[in-house]
C-alpha cells in the first residue's frame, strides 16, 4: 500500500494535451511534453561542439589562453578546467556536470561530457547532456622554444679550481648546499676543472658570485656577449659569463712563499702548510707554530703554488718526540701571531716502509707535538727526496728546507675509516663524483671533516642509515669521530605501496 | 470549423477581433488579409464590421459582446459608437459603460447566456452587463487568474480554459456555464486562450501558430466539426448518382 498525497492526485488530474504530439501531460510553462520541447529547442545551441586545445610536446603542458601553460594529465581536474574555459557559450546556460568520456590516449582527441540546464520558453528549465570533442594540436610553448633555440640561459657562472688538490672545491659544494645558494640555478654542468652554473637572469648569477666571494678566496672576471639588440628602444640582449677561479691551494698542501710575502706576513718561514682555506688561506709554520692568513687580494698580488700535494704524503713512525721548551722557542721582533693550539716539538721519525732497517731516525721540527706520541704513525712529505719545480723554492737556501714536513697524524687504514663512517654528505649532482682519483680526493676531504671540527661547523652532515651497524673494533679508538649530535636526519619521503584490495 | 489566421504577423487574433453569433468586429489593419479571412468564412451569415475602440486596434480586449448586445468602454468616441450602432443588426444593443477596469474583454468572459466576470468588477457594470447582454453574471477566477476574459474562451456549446485550471475548477465553471469545458492551449502552448482565438457556435479563428493538436482540441470542445454535410452530398447523393448513371 502506498500513500498518495492529495496534491499528487490533484496534479495528476490537471492534464492538458501536449501542443505538439497530443500526449496528455501536466501543464507546464511551454505546454509541451519533454520530448517535444527537446526536439523543439536546443539549449546547447550557443555552445560549440568542437574546440581546439594547444599542447606543447616539449614540456607536456596545455595552453590556457592568452599565455599561460598548465601541466595537466589526461582526465585530470586541471585538464577539465582548461577544456571548459575553451567553450565560449557556457555562460548562457547553467553547467550542472562535466566529465571526460574515454578516448584513446594517442588519438589527440579529448571528449568532455557536459550536462547543462537552460531556461526555455517562459520559465521551463530543460536539462541536456552533450559531448564536446576537443582536437589537440601541437604548439611549442615559449619556454621550450627558447630552450630549443639554445637561448634559455642568460648568465653563467663558471667555478674553477686549477689544482691537483681539490678539497676546497668539495668544501665549496657543501657550503652551497648548506646555504641553498644553487636554488635559482637552471642547471649545473660538471666541467673539466669545476662546475658551470646556469641562470635565467644576470642578478641570480651575480648573487652566486657574491656568495662564493664571501666564503672562499677567489678571483672573478666577467664578460658578456651581445645576442641581439633593438636600436629603436635601446634594448640590448646579452649573455653574461662570470668566471670564478678559486685559489689553487687546499688544506694539507705545502706552499713556498715568495720572500717579499714572508716579510709582509710577520717573517713567517717560507715553507708553510696550508692549514685551512676559508675566506682566506690559513698558513702555519711548523718550526715555530706561527700562523698567518693570506686573503685573496694578497694572494693574487703575489701568487704562489703548492710544492707538495696530499698524494705525495708518506707514512712515518715517530721514534721519539720532545716538546720544545719555552726558552728554546725562537722569538724575534716583528714576528706574527703564534698559534696556541699547536705545540711545537722535536720529533725523530722513520719511514714506515723502512721500519726495522738500520737507518737513523730523521730529526724534524713539527707543530703536531700535542697529538704525537712515540710509536704513532704520522703522514708527512719527504721534501729532500721530492722533485719540485718552483721558482720560489729554488731561491731558498737549502739549509732552510726541512728534510721532512709532518702534516697530520695517521689514524689507521683509510678503507677501515671509510667503512666506519656513519654519516654522509649531500651532493648537487651525483654524476660529478665518479672518477677514481676524484673519489680518493673526496675521501680525504671526508677524513678532514672528521679531524677538524672548525671545518665541519659550516656544513650539513647527515646520518647514513645504512652504515650505523658497522663494527668499529678494528679502528684506532683515538681516531676522531663526528658525534651523533652533529649529524642531521635526512628528510626521507617514501611512497608506501598500497595493498591490492 | 477552426481557421488559422494572422493579424499583421501577430498570432493573437483574439486581441484584434470579436466574434459573436450575430456579428463580427475586426480591427482596422494595414492590409485587408485578416478581414478577408473573416469575411470569407462569415459574410454569408453575419455582418463582419471594421471597428476601432478609442482609436485602438485592440478591440477584442476592450469590448464584451454576445449576440444580444455589445458593451464598449467609456473611452470609445461618439463617432465610433455611432459607427457600431449603424453597422450592427438592429437587435443588438450597444452600450457604453463607465468602468475602472476599462479593458472589458479581459475582465468578462461570456456566451449568450452566462458571463464570468472579474471579482472586482463594479456593481453597476455588472447590472448593465446583465441587462444589455441578457446574461447571468458570476464573479469567478480561472486557475487563480482574475482576468477571466483572457483565460477563458466560451461559446454556447463549449469552453476552453487556462491549462492549469484544476478539474474541480473546471467542474464548477462548467456547472455555472452549463457547457462542457476543457483545459487547453492555443498558438503552440500559449495559455492566454481568449487572446489567441475567437469562437462562436459554428466557427473559430485561431493564431497561425496553433498546432493541429490544439485545433483538434478546439474543434472537439466547441463541437465545430459536427456540422452536417450539405444535402447534396448526403440525402440527394444516392438519387443523383442513380440519375447520372
Amino acid at each position: 500500500m502506498e500513500y498518495i498525497s492529495p496534491e499528487n492526485t490533484l496534479n495528476a488530474n490537471t492534464r492538458v494535451l501536449c501542443c505538439q504530439c497530443a500526449v496528455p501531460i501536466e501543464a507546464n510553462p511551454s505546454n509541451m511534453c519533454v520530448a517535444c520541447l527537446r526536439a523543439h529547442v536546443d539549449i546547447t545551441e550557443g555552445v560549440p561542439k568542437q574546440a581546439t586545445l594547444f599542447f606543447c610536446r616539449g614540456c607536456e603542458r596545455y595552453l590556457q589562453p592568452p599565455a599561460e601553460w598548465i601541466v595537466a594529465s589526461l582526465e585530470s581536474r586541471e585538464l577539465l578546467a582548461v577544456c571548459l574555459k575553451r567553450l565560449k557559450g557556457l555562460n548562457r546556460v547553467k553547467l550542472i556536470d562535466a566529465g571526460f568520456a574515454w578516448t584513446e590516449p594517442h588519438s589527440k582527441r579529448i571528449k568532455v561530457k557536459l550536462t547543462v540546464q537552460g531556461e526555455v520558453m517562459g520559465g521551463a528549465v530543460l536539462q541536456q547532456t552533450f559531448i564536446v570533442e576537443y582536437n589537440i594540436q601541437h604548439q611549442m610553448c615559449d619556454d621550450c622554444h627558447r630552450s630549443e633555440a639554445k637561448d634559455f640561459w642568460r648568465a653563467m657562472v663558471q667555478i674553477r679550481q686549477r689544482a691537483n688538490n681539490r678539497k676546497t672545491f668539495y668544501y665549496l659544494e657543501q657550503l652551497i648546499l648548506k646555504h641553498k645558494a644553487h636554488e635559482t640555478t637552471l642547471g649545473i654542468k660538471p666541467n673539466h676543472d669545476g662546475l658551470d652554473f646556469y641562470y635565467a637572469t644576470e642578478s641570480h648569477a651575480r648573487k652566486m658570485v657574491d656568495f662564493v666571494q664571501s666564503v672562499l678566496p677567489i678571483k672573478t672576471s666577467s664578460s658578456k656577449k651581445l645576442i641581439s639588440h633593438d636600436i629603436h628602444s635601446n634594448i640590448f640582449n646579452s649573455k653574461y659569463t662570470y668566471s670564478i677561479e678559486i685559489v689553487p691551494l687546499s688544506k694539507d698542501s705545502i706552499v713556498c712563499l715568495p720572500k717579499k710575502l714572508t716579510q709582509q706576513l710577520g717573517s713567517i718561514s717560507p715553507i708553510c702548510l696550508v692549514n685551512r682555506v676559508t675566506s682566506a688561506i690559513h698558513l702555519i709554520d711548523a718550526n715555530t707554530g706561527q700562523v698567518c692568513e693570506v686573503s685573496a687580494t694578497v694572494y693574487y698580488r703575489q701568487p704562489f703554488n703548492a710544492i707538495c700535494n696530499p698524494k705525495q704524503l708518506v707514512e712515518y713512525i715517530v721514534m721519539d718526540i720532545e716538546i720544545l721548551k719555552e726558552h728554546e722557542k725562537k722569538h724575534f721582533p716583528g714576528q706574527g701571531q703564534v698559534s696556541n693550539k699547536v705545540v711545537v716539538a722535536d720529533a725523530w721519525v722513520v719511514k714506515a716502509s723502512e721500519l726495522g732497517l738500520e737507518t737513523a731516525p730523521i730529526h724534524v721540527r713539527t707543530h703536531l707535538g700535542h697529538v704525537l706520541k712515540p710509536g704513532d704513525s704520522v703522514l708527512g712529505y719527504n721534501l729532500c727526496e721530492s722533485n719540485v719545480n718552483d721558482a720560489n723554492l729554488d731561491k731558498l737556501d737549502k739549509n732552510v728546507i726541512p728534510d721532512v714536513f709532518l702534516v697530520k697524524k695517521h689514524y689507521g687504514e683509510k678503507a677501515a675509516r671509510r667503512r666506519a663512517r656513519a654519516w654522509r654528505l649531500k651532493h648537487m649532482a651525483d654524476d660529478l663524483y665518479d672518477g677514481s682519483s676524484a673519489n680518493e680526493d673526496y675521501n680525504d676531504f671526508l677524513d678532514d671533516l672528521e679531524e677538524d671540527p672548525d671545518l665541519r661547523q659550516n656544513i650539513n652532515i647527515y646520518k647514513d642509515a645504512n652504515k650505523l651497524a658497522v663494527d668499529t673494533d678494528e679502528l684506532d679508538p683515538a681516531a676522531p669521530r663526528i658525534t651523533l649530535a652533529e649529524m642531521l636526519d635526512d628528510l626521507n619521503i617514501e611512497d608506501v605501496e598500497m595493498s591490492e584490495v | 470549423m477552426a481557421v488559422r489566421v494572422q493579424f499583421e504577423n501577430n498570432n493573437e487574433v483574439g486581441v484584434f477581433s470579436k466574434l459573436t453569433n450575430s456579428y463580427c468586429l475586426v480591427a482596422i489593419g494595414g492590409s485587408e488579409n485578416f478581414y478577408s479571412v473573416f469575411e470569407a468564412e462569415l459574410a454569408e451569415g453575419i455582418p463582419v464590421v471594421h471597428a476601432s475602440i478609442a482609436g485602438c486596434r485592440i478591440l477584442g480586449r476592450m469590448v464584451v459582446a454576445n449576440k444580444h448586445g455589445l458593451l464598449v468602454p467609456a473611452a470609445t468616441s461618439d463617432s465610433e459608437l455611432q459607427h457600431l450602432r449603424n453597422s450592427l443588426p438592429d437587435a443588438v444593443r450597444v452600450q457604453r459603460v463607465e468602468e475602472r477596469l476599462s479593458a472589458l474583454g479581459n475582465v468578462v468572459a461570456c456566451n449568450d447566456y452566462v458571463a464570468l466576470v472579474h471579482p472586482d468588477l463594479d456593481r453597476d457594470t455588472e447590472e448593465i452587463l446583465a441587462d444589455t447582454l441578457g446574461v447571468e453574471v458570476f464573479r469567478q477566477t480561472v486557475a487563480g487568474n482574475v482576468l477571466v476574459g483572457s483565460y477563458a474562451a466560451l461559446s454556447n456549446r463549449g469552453g476552453l480554459v487556462h491549462p492549469k485550471t484544476t478539474i474541480q475548477d473546471q467542474d464548477e465553471l462548467s456547472s455555472l456555464l452549463q457547457v462542457p469545458l476543457v483545459a487547453g492551449t492555443v498558438n503552440r502552448g500559449s495559455e492566454v486562450v481568449a487572446a489567441g482565438m475567437v469562437v462562436n457556435d459554428w466557427c473559430a479563428f485561431c493564431g497561425m501558430d496553433t498546432t493541429s493538436t490544439e485545433i483538434s482540441v478546439i474543434e472537439s470542445v466547441f463541437k465545430l466539426n459536427d456540422a452536417q454535410p450539405s444535402a447534396i452530398t448526403s440525402t440527394m447523393r444516392a438519387s443523383l448518382i442513380e440519375s447520372m448513371s
